[in-house]
């Protein structure tokens, strides 16, 4: 087994284990922790794959900014001490059903299938060829689509605080 | 091949982290935990966009390039659904989405 392998299974098994307690932990903070991590394994995860700035950016944006909001309002919204109730039977069976038999149909279609595997180039991914990406106009380059963000950055933001502000009704 | 670990790898990983935030978003009822199953799966879905780019198509970084597209959507829904859950907090002093079944305010 060689390094790539021994990490790449490490943060895997980290991550699915803690997307289950995520999804079943009672206690609503501590499945905000876990969510943390599994954030935290899968910028790991870019990392190794040498994608250094999308690993930062996930590191800054989804574990910083996110799981703090989420964190934030749970705090707003419910008791730290109080559990979640325990969902019904039927319930958790039709979903695990549901949930199980999709896996297993997708992990089956994809062990099926060969996808032709070329070799990598570690010199691809560093700032410079980011930032002429993010602003060319031509072929391979994304000015359309990081305007459209900024505007769509910009209304969330505008949303956000209207929906939030106290109503004097 | 990325020098030992195939493809199928990060495509397994992927699909079981997907299906447990499926799981996650039809068994909760809390509206701060679903949202926590919809990041797993937009998570899950970064992980295949940044897999396909550095096994299969090394050349450009257009898979990159989508899961920061992602990463910045992901941040303004969550701004706004939980904008959206302060408010009917507010409202309805819990966050059950059983309890919310009248839109008229």
């Amino acid at each position: 087994m060689t390094n790539n392998q021994f990490m790449f299974l490490l943060f895997s098994v980290v991550i699915v284990v803690f997307s289950l307690l995520t999804v079943t932990s009672r206690r609503i903070l501590r499945a905000a922790t876990f969510l943390l991590f599994v954030l935290v394994s899968t910028s790991g995860l870019y990392f190794l794959l040498g994608f250094n700035f999308l690993a930062a950016i996930q590191l800054t944006l989804y574990a910083g900014g996110i799981v703090v909001l989420i964190i934030f309002s749970v705090l707003l919204t419910s008791h730290i001490s109080e559990k979640l109730a325990i969902p019904p039977v039927t319930k958790r069976i039709y979903a695990a059903v549901a949930a199980v038999a999709g896996a297993i149909l997708c992990i089956l279609t994809i062990l099926q299938t060969q996808f032709i595997q070329k070799n990598f180039d570690p010199a691809r991914t560093n700032i410079r060829t980011i930032g002429e990406g993010m602003l060319s106009t031509g072929k391979y380059g994304y000015a359309l689509p990081f305007e459209v963000i900024s505007v769509l950055l910009l209304a969330a933001m505008i949303g956000s605080i209207i929906l939030a502000k106290k109503r004097k009704d | 091949m990325f020098e030992g670990v195939p493809i199928h790898w990060f495509l397994v990983l992927s699909t079981t982290m997907f299906f447990i935030g499926i799981y996650g978003f039809l068994v909760r009822k809390n509206l701060i935990t679903m949202l926590m199953s919809i990041e797993l799966i937009l998570n899950s879905v970064c992980i295949n966009f940044v897999a396909f780019n550095k096994i299969l198509f090394p050349g450009h970084l257009e898979g990159m390039f989508f899961t920061l597209f992602i990463i910045a959507v992901a941040a303004a829904e969550a701004s706004v659904a939980i904008a959206i859950i302060i408010n009917i907090y507010r409202r309805l002093v819990n966050i059950d989405v059983e309890k919310m079944n009248e839109m008229k305010y």
